[in-house]
């Protein structure tokens, strides 16, 4: 198949920088730590804050910092490189080629993601649990529903940092706008804090938008605080997010290509 | 000239310079989140905390509107641009320093003027002229400090050429770390930043003096005004090292 081979291509292109996976690694621990100390302070302060205990709140410090990379929480994620394409006009080679522009991108990003959740993600989460008493589960089941709902919350990154990247078709340089989608993703995803601990009602609004399906619906599938009904509600509301999105995706594709002028020919 | 062909795409300036305000505004709205929960956090109150993000976040911005730019070095050993610059009759620091010069970063300093701002007028401190002087050469050291390092991290990726991340677990790892008040953290934790990379003299350490708190590790009370030496120190130290780093360097394909 044309897409597992861009997406085998894709994994093994980020499996090459090695140093600066390791680096990426480093990092993501040294926040980790810092975090995880502030939710201990404040999980000192309000005991079950959100539903959470103690080693709930730590594990979702953990996880988010797992799923930095893999998940693209902060944008980037490759698809800068789409970006840069469309303003150089390098697009026009792509949209000639005999493959969709946008299942080819997304091949792309789910390789990238598998190597880094491999490459970026089992490390933090291994020192982590060293260091502090996370809430794990010992069941495999678990662990693939975990996996299952990370790759829809991948699915969803994409589709929404596609969309950011298209509208470089109308805005030329579209660095501002990925810096501000990167931001919304940053704080409706529950990185910046669990979204369950938001007050009051803009807690209920932020368990509604797409980014929830990013990082917030896998943690609480991870840490158990999803089972049952709650757990296949959860998955629905990431797969709809993401079919949704996709097709936005779409017809935002077609409008843009519709507009292409290759110059010079 | 990098000003200039910035403010060129001027939506996408606008746009860059709000997400630079937006962005470091975050960490602080996390902070307003979890005090919309609790009254104090590691027994600081909101305004303290204020104030330990507005000076570390405000030493940040300035290192970074300076030096930000020194992450690309390793993209330009990799690809060997950087001879371009040592052809140049310039200090290459200066080069590297002045490359994709962004005025957007303004945004971050901004934000955090408006924190210490707010701060300031909450806080209990009972202001005299020189409280006031030793919070201005707090941003100020606290701004070397960090220039040392990221110094240090450019001179680190004549060798790494990949690891620009590294210095980011310094810098905005750091940061965060500094935005919080020191007894949220583990004692490791804080002899780390104190004794090994000296982060703690950024603002803890005159911070803590300011608001009348004893600091953790129980020092001396004189460490409070070491921030200058131990920017002066570290600035000769990265120094050292980025000379070191450009003379050991070798252009991509010998």
């Amino acid at each position: 198949m044309w897409y597992t081979a861009v997406a085998a291509g894709s994994f093994r292109r980020y499996a090459t920088y090695r140093i600066a996976t390791a680096a990426g690694v480093f990092t993501n621990t040294v926040f980790g730590f810092v975090i995880a100390y502030t939710y201990l302070a404040l999980w000192a302060e309000r005991p079950h804050l959100g539903g959470y205990d103690r080693a709930q709140a730590l594990t979702f410090v953990w996880t988010a910092q797992a799923l930095l990379a893999a998940s693209a929480l902060l944008f980037g994620g490759g698809l800068d490189e789409l970006q840069a394409r469309i303003r150089s006009g390098d697009i026009a080679v792509d949209l000639y080629r005999p493959a969709d522009l946008q299942l080819w991108w997304l091949a792309a990003d789910l390789g990238r993601a598998g190597f880094q959740l491999i490459g970026r993600g089992v490390v933090p989460m291994a020192v982590g649990a060293l260091f502090f008493p996370l809430a794990l589960p010992a069941d495999p089941t678990t662990w693939l529903l975990f996996l299952l709902s990370v790759a829809l919350g991948v699915v969803v990154s994409f589709a929404l940092r596609y969309l950011v990247s298209l509208a470089s078709f109308w805005l030329l340089d579209g660095a501002g706008l990925a810096l501000i989608a990167g931001l919304a993703c940053m704080f409706f995803s529950g990185m910046v804090l669990p979204l369950r601990a938001f007050p009051g009602s803009l807690g209920d609004l932020a368990q509604l938008l797409p980014w929830a399906a990013i990082l917030q619906v896998p943690t609480d599938v991870l840490i158990g605080a999803r089972s049952g009904a709650s757990l296949l509600r959860g998955l629905a509301f990431q797969a709809a997010w993401g079919v949704a999105l996709l097709a936005l995706g779409r017809l935002v594709q077609a409008a843009a290509t519709r507009k292409v002028v290759v110059q010079g020919g | 000239m990098w000003i200039r062909s910035t403010l060129a795409y001027r939506t996408s300036f606008v746009l860059m310079a709000l997400g630079n305000f937006a962005a470091s505004a975050l960490d602080f709205v996390a902070i307003v989140l979890m005090f919309s929960q609790i009254d104090a956090l590691g027994g600081f109150t909101l305004p303290e905390v204020a104030f330990l993000y507005g000076t570390a976040t405000l030493s940040l911005g300035l290192a970074d509107l300076l030096l930000g730019s020194m992450d690309r070095l390793g993209a330009r050993v990799r690809d060997g641009t950087l001879d371009t610059l040592l052809l140049r009759p310039v200090p290459v620091l200066a080069q590297v320093a002045a490359d994709r010069f962004a005025l957007r970063r303004l945004g971050r300093i901004g934000q955090a003027l408006l924190v210490l701002g707010w701060s300031v007028t909450r806080v209990e401190v009972d202001w005299t002229v020189g409280r006031v002087l030793l919070a201005v050469v707090t941003v100020l050291s606290g701004a070397a400090i960090f220039a040392a390092v990221f110094t240090a991290g450019a001179a680190f990726q004549f060798w790494a050429q990949d690891a620009a991340e590294v210095q980011n677990s310094v810098t905005y790892g750091g940061t965060t770390m500094l935005q919080y008040p020191p007894t949220v953290f583990a004692r490791d934790l804080v002899r780390g930043v104190t004794f090994l990379v000296p982060l703690a003299f950024v603002n803890w350490l005159p911070a803590l003096r300011l608001m009348g708190r004893p600091d953790p590790l129980g020092l001396p009370g004189w460490a409070d005004f070491l921030g200058p030496a131990v920017a002066a120190l570290m600035c000769a130290g990265a120094g050292l090292a980025w000379r070191h780093g450009l003379r050991a360097y070798r252009s991509t394909g010998s």
